[in-house]
This record gives C-alpha cells, structure tokens and sequence, in this order.
C-alpha cells in the first residue's frame, strides 16, 4: 500500500485535467448552442415562447447540477435509457450552461439600447437582419467579459461530474490519494492545477471588460 | 374592405384622422387630424408632451394607435395586417440620438439596407452611399466608424443613411435637440437643401427660427390635440393664447 508520490501519479492527474477540460469544453459548446437558443425564446415576440423558456431558466437555476447529474446518470437508467458517465455529465453540464448562458445573453442582447433596434426597424430590415447584422455584432461585445468569466464556473462545476464515477481531476485526485492517503498534498495540488485553468479566464475576463463599456473611452483618451 | 390605391399625385402622402393614443390612462393622442402633401414640410411643435412626437412615431408605426385611421403612401397604417417592411421602404425616420450601427463604418451603415432590403448590388450601393454622403456634405467619411465623427456628422450621416433608401417621405424626431447650436447649423442646412429638392417631410422640431423658414405648414400640438395649425405665418401672429405663449417663450 502507499508508496510515494511519482510520475505516473502527476500523469495521472494530467490526464484527469485534460479530462476536465474536454468536459469544459462539451459544457461549453453544447450549453453556448442550447444558451443561445434559450437566449432567442427569451426575447421572443411570442408570449407562449417566452414563458416557456423562463420556466425552463428557472427551473434549472433552481435545481442543483449535482441533483441534474444524478438524475441523467441514475434516473435515467432507470426509465431504461442507459448512459455512460461521459455522456450524463457532458448533457448535465449542458442542461446546465444553457441556462446560465441563455440569461446572460438575454441580458446581453437588452442591453443593446433600444433605439438601435428601432433604427434597424426604421430601416425596413427583418427580423432576422436586424438581430443578425445590428443587434448580434453588439450583444457579442457585451457578453464576452461575462461570458470568459462563466466559463471559471463551468471548469469549476465539472468536479461534480466525479460523482457519477467521471475520471476528470477531482475523481483522478480521490483515485490517487485513495492509495497515497496524503489527502493535503494530493487535493493542494488539485487546487493548484484548477486555480492554474481559472485564473488566466479570470484575468482575461477582466481585461476584456476594462476594454469594453465606458472605461474605454478613458482609457483612449489617456 | 377597399383597397387603398395610390393616387400619390392626388392623395396626401401622409394622412391623420381622428387619431387617438393612449399611454395606460395617460390621453397622449386626443383626436389628431392632419395632412401632409408631396414636396411638402409639416412642422410640428408644442411643449413636451403635448404629443407630437407621439405623433411622428405613429407614421412609421413605432406607436400603435388606439383609433382613428392613418395613411402614409398608400398604406394604411392603422391596419393590423400591415406590411410594416413595405411601409418603412416608404418612409425615412431620423431620430434624436442619431442611432447610427457603432460596430459598421458610415459606409456599412448607410449599405447595409439598400443590400439586405432592396436586394441591390455592393457596387451599386457603394455608389449610392457616396452619392447620398455628397449630399450630406461628407464625402470623406465613408470609411470612419460613427464615433470618429462629431454629433453634428453623425446626424447628417443618419440622415444619409435614410436618403439611400430613397423614401417618399423624411420623418424627422427632433434631430438636432442633442446639438449644441454650431452643429444643430449644419444639420438644419442639410435639412433645407433636402426641402429643396422637393422632398416631402414630417419633422418635430424646437428651433423656431428654421421652422418659420422651412415649413409649408405648421402644426402647434397642445394636450394631444392640434391646437393651431396654417402657414410658417402663425408662429410670427399666432391665432391662438397658447401659441402666442409658447412661441414667445420659444424664441
């Protein structure tokens, strides 16, 4: 039992990051499409539309990613629909995103002032035309910042994916120190690989927002 | 139900009867009635509130109506079933804050309808845009984004932006109340050299110097309803106490 720690140890904790980083990335992408799209219902001229999409934001805000997660992996086995932990932590995380996302954008695509919209209504462009090449080129100005900074949740949030036996970092932490049993070393050095994939979006976050808004305008003046 | 036909040379171009607008229980449009022919320019003034831009909005549908009947070009406004696309090809609308695309250069902006809308081609609409931007006296801006130009610039842009949609009619939302008086100057020039040309216009505006110079008719807007209305005339000898006030307070 134990040993010590040694290279095939931090390799695998490399491969847990890159694990978490896929996940990230499938959180991303699959949330940023469903997000998107729960961003346009939420705007939506249609009534019906928009309080179906509401209830869906408020639904999956209100419920807890861990309970999403054991409800793809266990509860849907149980209907009969079998899933492998990849799969129901990359949909839960999906699920997930897209809500958060589908709100900050819908904040974003408001926040564009409201006379830009009525001069590209003025103007005889549909709607399509107008959200596509007036309203969207803006709305994504506004939301990169906030969108970068999501995404320090999302990383941070796929650690639940350990819970349905997923390998990414947290998981390949557990593993190790589940032989190690040094659990300060193996979880400092967990902290240091998840502060090492977050800080820099964090800062660059940052960054894009002092470059974007008001402060710009200063910050060119000086 | 008869289908409005465009006898343009006949019938206004722009045409209010008995509109009436509510905002919740605020009585903003009481009633509203007025006509505006081709080649003509329509004035509207009045205190803050009383309506006209209200009014105005109403034209181009940025306000639907309560009752009443609305025409502009041969379309009836008032119609629920409108083609509100076919009526905006028709009408020109310039706002306050000018409202120019701050991610298009002046170029983009003033393209980017007659290419998505009218479906022309980029050569041909380039060509325009340069034409229309002459006519606004910025022919060197072209390639500048809307906020490497002064308001002033940015207006007259707005409104070249507008001119290359080739509308029947210019509505014009208090263009240049975000000026400070120079630049509000070389809007107002633009402006009267459009009128010139024959363009048919609605403007709401606050310099009653360029109404008194500019207007065919004036129409004095006071708690929703058209209080006084005749010639640029009136605001020098105003029928009525109101006007008589607000003229002598505006100048």
């Amino acid at each position: 039992m134990g040993g010590s720690l040694n290279v095939n140890h931090l390799m695998f904790l490399g491969y847990g990051a890159l694990w978490t980083i896929g996940l990230s990335l499938i959180g991303l992408v699959g949330g940023g499409i469903a997000g998107f799209i729960v961003a346009l219902c939420r705007i939506s001229p249609n009534r019906i539309v928009r309080l179906l999409s509401v209830g869906y934001v408020q639904l999956i805000q209100g419920t807890p990613l861990l309970v999403i997660m054991f409800l793809t992996y266990f509860g849907l086995p149980a209907l009969g629909v079998t899933i492998s932990p990849l799969m129901a932590a990359g949909a839960s995380l999906t699920i997930f995103v897209s809500a958060y996302l589908g709100e900050i954008w819908r904040g974003c695509f408001e926040s564009v002032p409201k006379p830009q919209w009525e001069a590209a209504e003025g103007l005889a462009l549909s709607r399509s035309q107008r959200m596509m090449k007036v309203i969207l080129p803006q709305a994504i100005r506004i939301a990169t910042p906030p969108t970068v900074g999501f995404m320090v949740q999302i990383i941070k949030n796929t650690s639940l994916a350990s819970v349905v036996g997923f390998v990414e970092l947290a998981r390949s932490g557990q593993i190790i120190n589940n032989s190690l049993f040094e659990p300060f070393l193996i979880y400092t050095i967990i902290a240091v690989i998840y502060f090492a994939l977050c800080y820099p979006l964090s800062r660059f976050s940052h960054r894009l927002e002092m470059r974007s808004g008001p402060a710009r305008i200063e910050l060119e003046a000086a | 139900m008869h289908k409005v036909t465009r006898t343009d040379s006949v019938s206004p171009v722009v045409g209010l009867s008995n509109v009436h607008k509510s905002f919740g229980s605020l009585k903003v449009l009481n009633g509203v009635s007025f006509e505006v022919n081709r080649g003509e320019v329509l004035v509207l003034i009045g205190r803050s509130g009383s309506g006209k831009s209200t009014a105005l909005r109403c034209i181009d549908r940025f306000e639907t109506i309560d009752s009443g009947e609305i025409v502009v070009c041969g379309h009836r406004v008032s119609d629920p079933k409108l083609d509100l696309r076919a009526l905006r090809q028709d009408v020109g609308i310039v706002f306050q804050s000018y409202n120019l695309f701050p991610h298009l250069t002046i170029e983009e902006n003033i393209t980017l309808a007659p290419c998505s809308v009218k479906g022309i081609s980029k050569t041909q609409a380039k060509e325009q845009a340069r034409r229309v931007l002459a006519q606004v006296g910025l022919e060197d801006k072209l390639h500048q984004y809307p906020e490497q130009l002064s308001g002033g610039q940015q207006q007259r842009a707005a409104i070249a932006r507008s001119l290359a949609m080739q509308p029947k009619v210019m509505l014009f939302d208090e263009v240049t109340s975000a000026l400070d008086p120079e630049l509000t100057g070389e809007v107002l020039k633009v402006i009267e050299a459009l009128a010139a040309d024959g363009m048919t216009m609605v403007m709401v505006t606050h310099e009653m110097g360029f109404a008194r110079g500019i207007a065919n008719r004036v129409v004095f807007m006071h708690h929703g309803k058209v209080h006084e209305t005749g010639p640029a005339a009136i605001l020098t000898s105003p029928a009525t106490p109101e006007l008589a006030q607000f003229v002598g307070t505006g100048l």
